[in-house]
């Protein structure tokens, strides 16, 4: 019998409004610090959300040349910095591995929209001899993914996945594909998103997704209370070295977790709103159990997509209820979206890797601002409390604007 | 005149295309000043932003280094005067 290569996280590279490192993200998380403040990028006075998860102190230049910086859009900035930070964190030397052997997965909703805007306004402003030659290598999604691969030089496979907010849930699990399938041997996966744009941050507006809780930033993101009006939009990345898992150990990596499965759906029901029983993502969730051949019981945790919208929370409680029947009392929810605020395309890498070191901590994060219940939203979320509790196996979940779905299976090594 | 607009340029090198002060010289080509093909691209464009000029793509046949670029627009800025 063919035996199935196994997948493992060996490093964790964070760039979020709550920390850049693990060990400032994970600290954040556990204290259930907020990361939303007021939205400084632009003048947002006529916008009805003026609220935003932005990163603070990143300087380009950390991770970057000046000449690279001016060509790049912050997204990949961002993603290059998370890239960096993971492979140092893996203690990966890339020069002791064939690099033909090195892919890259990089999610992100929007890409490089800033200099899309920009580029309109120049456009009609000035005219088409005026736009400048960068414009489309700033603002095409993949480029994330190709910045990365050239400035640490892998030339293994190397992918872009655009489907929302569950972006980074699907470059996991293509990465996990990849490696699966013997085609890389190590692959970078995750997400990168700054979005938070005059243009992008109108039309969340006009869907009427985001938070107005203007006046309380930090308490702006409450997944699953019942004074929930909307998410926070936020920026960030978050990239995962994921190897071979017999490859990390001849190497002696540490190991965080491992990646036992995933699976993948799609709503087919509407653009922006989620199926009411959130069947699309119950049957991502079953079929994550199943490629990582778990038992629903087997499942202590899991980190919700939990955005704090009316009826993606309900939805996503239904979801839950539906694949854990009565297992769905005896096991822990929580959102960190609570604290990181709704990291877009980066949100599904950003969530993995706090479910990782959920695992190897030992500690469960918590779903802050949950002070009064929804009664539709009847888990037990970890409110406002990080909890230790040991837990074998956990579900990452991700569903995007689009009705795309991803659930992504972890369990500790060993 | 060639002093002013050299000033210009050289602000225009540091400032906006992040060249290192030290890498400017009239020998120095556009690669060894940091510039690839999409940034001189760039760069000529932000000239003729600058110094109210046009610069078509036929005038910078031979242009590869700073020298050059200070050569093209002192011939740019003398013909108009």
């Amino acid at each position: 019998m063919s035996h199935r290569r196994r997948v493992v996280i060996t490093g964790i590279g964070p760039v979020t409004p709550v920390g850049i490192g693990v060990d400032a993200f994970w600290s954040s998380l556990v204290a259930g610090r907020s990361g939303v403040g007021k939205l400084e990028g632009f003048d947002a006075s006529a916008y009805a959300s003026r609220i935003a998860a932005q990163v603070h102190d990143f300087q380009a230049e950390d991770f970057l040349e000046p000449a690279e910086v001016r060509r790049m859009e912050r997204f990949a900035h961002l993603a290059v910095a998370a890239g960096r930070l993971a492979v140092a964190d893996a203690s990966l030397d890339l020069d002791e591995v064939p690099r033909e052997r090195v892919g890259c997965v990089l999610g992100t909703g929007i890409g490089g929209i800033s200099a899309f805007e920009q580029g309109v306004k120049v456009l009609a402003e000035r005219g088409p001899s005026r736009i400048s030659p960068h414009l489309v290598a700033q603002m095409i999604p993949n480029m994330a993914a190709g910045q990365i691969a050239m400035r640490l030089g892998i030339t293994g496979p190397n992918d872009c996945t655009v489907t929302a907010c569950a972006a980074s849930g699907h470059a996991i699990a293509r990465a996990v594909d990849l490696i699966r399938a013997g085609r890389a041997d190590v692959v970078l996966a995750g997400g990168a998103e700054s979005a938070i744009t005059p243009l992008t941050v109108a039309g969340f507006c006009a869907t009427r997704a985001l938070s107005t809780r203007n006046d309380d930033p930090e308490g702006a993101s409450r997944p699953f209370d019942a004074g929930r009006d909307g998410f926070v939009v936020g920026e960030g990345a978050t990239v995962l070295v994921l190897e071979d898992a017999e490859g990390a150990a001849a190497r002696g990596a540490r190991i965080y977790a491992e990646i036992a499965g995933y699976g993948l759906s799609a709503d087919a029901y509407h653009e922006t709103a989620p199926h009411p029983d959130g069947e699309g993502g119950a049957a991502a969730m079953r079929a994550a159990l199943a490629d990582a051949e778990l038992a629903p019981e087997h499942v202590g945790y899991i980190n919700a997509h939990g955005t704090s919208t009316s009826l993606g929370d309900i939805a996503e409680t239904r979801a839950i209820r539906g694949v854990f029947g009565t297992h769905a009392d005896a096991l822990a929810v929580s959102s960190t979206k609570s604290m990181t605020g709704h990291l877009i395309g980066a949100a599904g890498a950003t969530e993995a890797a706090a479910t990782a070191l959920a695992l190897v901590h030992g500690i469960l994060p918590p779903t802050i601002n949950l002070n009064e219940p929804d009664p539709e939203c009847d888990l037990d979320y970890v409110p406002n409390v990080a909890r230790e509790t040991r837990v074998r196996a956990a579900l990452s979940n991700s569903f995007g604007f689009g009705g795309h779905n991803a659930s992504i299976a972890l369990v500790t090594h060993g | 005149m060639t002093e002013q607009f050299e000033d210009v340029v050289k602000e225009l090198l540091i400032k906006e295309f992040r060249v290192d002060e030290a890498t400017i010289a009239p020998e120095a080509s556009f690669k060894e000043l940091g510039l690839d093909s999409l940034d001189v691209v760039s760069f000529v464009m932000a000239l003729e932003d600058r110094l109210g000029l046009e610069i078509p793509e036929s005038d910078l046949e031979g242009v590869n280094t700073y020298g050059d670029a200070l050569g093209l627009l002192e011939r740019k800025v003398g013909s108009r005067a």
